[in-house]
């Protein structure tokens, strides 16, 4: 069905579903109980979940496929979220516009910085495009382009956002004066109680999701294809590709732009459900934080850069969430020693020390499982004896 | 001309910063194979060894004393230090002052045994693995020394004064009848920087370990079959990596107050050099740091200027431009990392 077979079409439905009632499995913990607090289905959260995974799925069709390590993904994402706030600017809140402009300026932004880096690889290739990455990060943040040209590009430090006087020429009477796509406000949200429980319905959330699962099926049908075979070729052994007579480089730089479009397309929904664009989007820790979430999900798995950007996102939120305070709540029942030496250690990795986690989760992952969560699992399968429906396809992160 | 002059100096001590943490760099990557992100960790570590040994020296005690009051008429409370009452004032009050560069030797065994555990505890079993992995593991690391250093010191830069002597300004080129005015502090850096990288380099060029280490670098199997433990001296040449990255961050500290973040900063501007200068060619590192800095300084300077904001993307300007044009760098060797 819709050219996928029929394991790859159940992934599809898997990675549906999920979105679906993605409300409904967040929410699993009634509303005023005590585990309330791990509940993640707020609208806030259930965006990023769909619009990282969107980027991870991207950055996987270069990492995953082709074994190139970029290392400044984030630029795509920044552009994407200019570029989008641009369009409010200038047009309106429909983020039709908005979304159709940062998947091309990324995509443009993408064919430049792949053309050059992609002339070097290996670690040449990861601190290229980890410079330019950083340049574009300086050029934001400073508002050089802007300051040349003599007007606000991207307005520096402060970060782009949208005024009254702007000139927001499709901006009717009656329109909404938030993000809308034709008149569905994304901030709009249904709310659903069930006894003791109550599920949000985020507007935003499905309509991140619905790309969510277009990028899914795109990147299926990619991994699926002969340009996916192509670009296997290249992480498996460059130079015998070269001797069957293919030029490796158009298909990297095939899958580069993609990945970039996938990351300008993110950006541009950040922008959507927020908008404001700024330059610290473009650091390069947080490419750094793209490529936690694809290994921890799984380099090079379909499935993997969605379940790693949820994982990561989910930690992010509940464990920044948790402070001292609720810590003593929570161990109050042991010994008032004991309560504090606890608290003390857990400190260090709650709240502030979120990235402290982030930090020693990755690692962990990098050195005792490189597969990530998917090879968890099917070392998992393997040991209960289930019947493994991996296809073969848990790659080594390569050079 | 003085103005030329100035510019150059004022490439310097940015440009020693760099040289020193790409040399660093460099000399894990030449040795090991081994790209470290962690190595701006280490530069940070440095800056916090400045920072713990100026806070351990003017550790203080309060007494009351009843022959002065404050303005609410009660007894004034004076703090003292403990240097101060123990080696009287003199000597203690110098030895607060000078916590600096005391904090060079308080560094050493300190950047030691950090780079020895990061170089045993980790990197050993990341040998065989792709180079995408060890970015990854290191990265990661870098992201745990940092948070660490944010615990105990908080997230706001710490001020580090240099010793009262060293931080007035210098007037330079009196004989060449210019008028040069600069900061002692940074010409001290820039010639503490200098000795670090002759040091290197001499130990290297004529010490017997340094010449065991420079034949492991062009041939690690064949000085492996010859009988020498080429792993323990590799070790040791990540010890001392670790103690250079270690006193670029000492010296550092008080030309920038130390917050944790400061190593990722200089990490990228690192690997730039890096890359610029060869990898793998220690010569190439040092001159690309240097010359970086100064690019860095001219860029920002109002009679060259060509628009607003060129010096903070002009490494990375040339820094692509010599990857495409120049893809060994400017020094690099035929064969060291082709791909």
């Amino acid at each position: 069905m819709l050219g996928l077979n029929k394991k790859d079409f159940n992934l599809l439905m898997v990675v549906v579903g999920l979105s679906l009632f993605a409300p409904f499995i967040l929410n699993i913990f009634p509303k005023d109980s005590a585990m309330a607090f791990f509940n993640g289905g707020y609208p806030d959260l259930m965006q990023r979940f769909a619009i990282f995974g969107i980027f991870a799925i991207g950055f996987n069709i270069l990492f995953g496929l082709t074994g190139y390590l970029s290392f400044g993904h984030a630029a795509f994402l920044g552009v994407g979220s200019y570029a989008a706030v641009w369009m409010f600017k200038l047009l309106g809140y429909n983020v039709v516009p908005g979304l159709i402009l940062s998947v091309i300026v990324a995509g443009l932004l993408s064919v430049v910085i792949g053309y050059v880096s992609l002339r070097r690889s290996g670690i040449y290739f990861s601190i290229l495009t980890l410079a330019f990455a950083q340049m574009m990060y300086s050029i934001a943040y400073s508002d050089l382009f802007g300051r040349w040209l003599g007007i606000t590009l991207t307005n520096g430090e402060t970060g782009l956002q949208v005024y009254s006087n702007d000139p927001q020429i499709l901006l009717g009477e009656n329109s909404p004066i938030v993000p809308h796509i034709f008149g569905l406000e994304m901030n709009a949200r249904l709310t659903l109680p069930i006894g003791p429980w109550e599920f949000v319905f985020p507007v935003g959330y499905y309509f991140s999701a619905l790309f969510l699962v277009l990028a899914f099926y795109l990147s299926i049908r990619i991994f699926r294809s002969p340009f996916g075979l192509m670009l296997r070729a290249v992480k498996s052994n460059n130079q015998r590709m070269t001797y069957t007579g293919l030029n490796p480089r158009p298909y990297t730089l095939a899958a580069f732009i993609i990945s970039g479009m996938y990351a300008g397309l993110a950006g541009g929904l950040l922008a959507s459900m927020d908008p404001l664009a700024g330059a610290e989007r473009m650091y390069w820790t947080e490419s750094g934080a793209v490529v936690i979430m694809t290994i921890l999900g799984g380099v090079g798995t379909l499935i993997g850069p969605v379940l790693g950007a949820g994982t990561i996102k989910y930690m992010e939120n509940i464990i920044s969430k948790m402070n001292e305070k609720l810590l003593h709540e929570w161990f109050g029942f042991l010994p008032d020693s004991l309560e504090y030496s606890i608290v003390w250690v857990a400190s260090w990795f709650t709240g502030e020390g979120w990235h402290m986690t982030q930090g020693v989760v990755f690692m962990l992952v990098i050195i005792f499982l490189p597969g990530g969560l998917v090879e968890g699992g099917q070392r998992l399968a393997a040991r209960f004896g289930a019947k493994s429906n991996d296809t073969g396809k848990t790659a080594q992160p390569a050079e | 001309m003085s103005e030329f002059i100035l510019q150059i100096l004022n490439g310097l001590d940015k440009g020693s910063a760099y040289a020193l943490i790409a040399l660093g760099l460099t000399l894990i990557f030449g040795t090991l194979g081994v790209v470290n992100f962690a190595h701006g960790a280490l530069f940070m570590i440095g800056a916090f060894c400045s920072v713990t040994l100026s806070r351990i020296l003017s550790a203080s005690y309060e007494t009351v004393d009843p022959t002065q009051k404050d303005f609410l008429g009660n007894p004034l409370k004076v703090k003292s230090t403990y240097m101060e009452s123990w080696l009287g004032p003199d000597i203690g009050g110098a030895i607060i002052d000078w916590s600096v560069p005391l904090a060079i030797l308080f560094s050493i065994p300190i950047m030691i045994a950090v780079g020895i555990a990061m170089e045993r505890g980790l990197i050993k079993h990341f040998y065989k693995r792709p180079h995408a992995d060890q970015i990854l593991v290191t990265f990661g690391l870098a992201i745990i020394l940092q948070e660490i250093i944010r615990g105990f010191y908080g997230a706001n830069p710490i001020q580090t004064p240099a010793p009262e002597a060293l931080s007035s300004v210098a007037q330079l080129g009196g004989a060449l009848g210019l008028e040069i005015v600069y900061p002692a502090w940074r010409m001290v850096y820039f010639f503490f920087a200098l000795a670090t990288i002759g040091g290197v380099f001499a130990f290297l060029q004529f010490t017997t370990f340094g010449m065991v280490v420079r034949a492991g670098m062009a041939d690690r199997e064949t000085v492996g079959l010859m009988g020498i433990n080429i792993d323990r001296r590799f070790t040791i040449m990540f010890a001392i990596a670790a103690v250079v990255a270690g006193w670029a961050g000492v010296m550092y500290a008080p030309i920038n107050a130390p917050n944790y973040h400061m190593g990722m900063d200089f990490l990228v501007l690192s690997f730039v050099v890096v890359v610029v200068g060869g990898m793998g060619s220690l010569p190439g590192a040092v001159a690309a740091g240097f010359l970086l800095g100064i690019l860095e300084s001219f860029a920002s300077w109002e009679r060259f200027k060509v628009f607003d904001g060129l010096d903070q993307i002009i490494i990375y300007l040339v820094a692509i431009i010599i990857l495409l044009t120049r893809p060994r760098g400017l020094m690099g060797k035929k064969g060291v990392m082709e791909d």
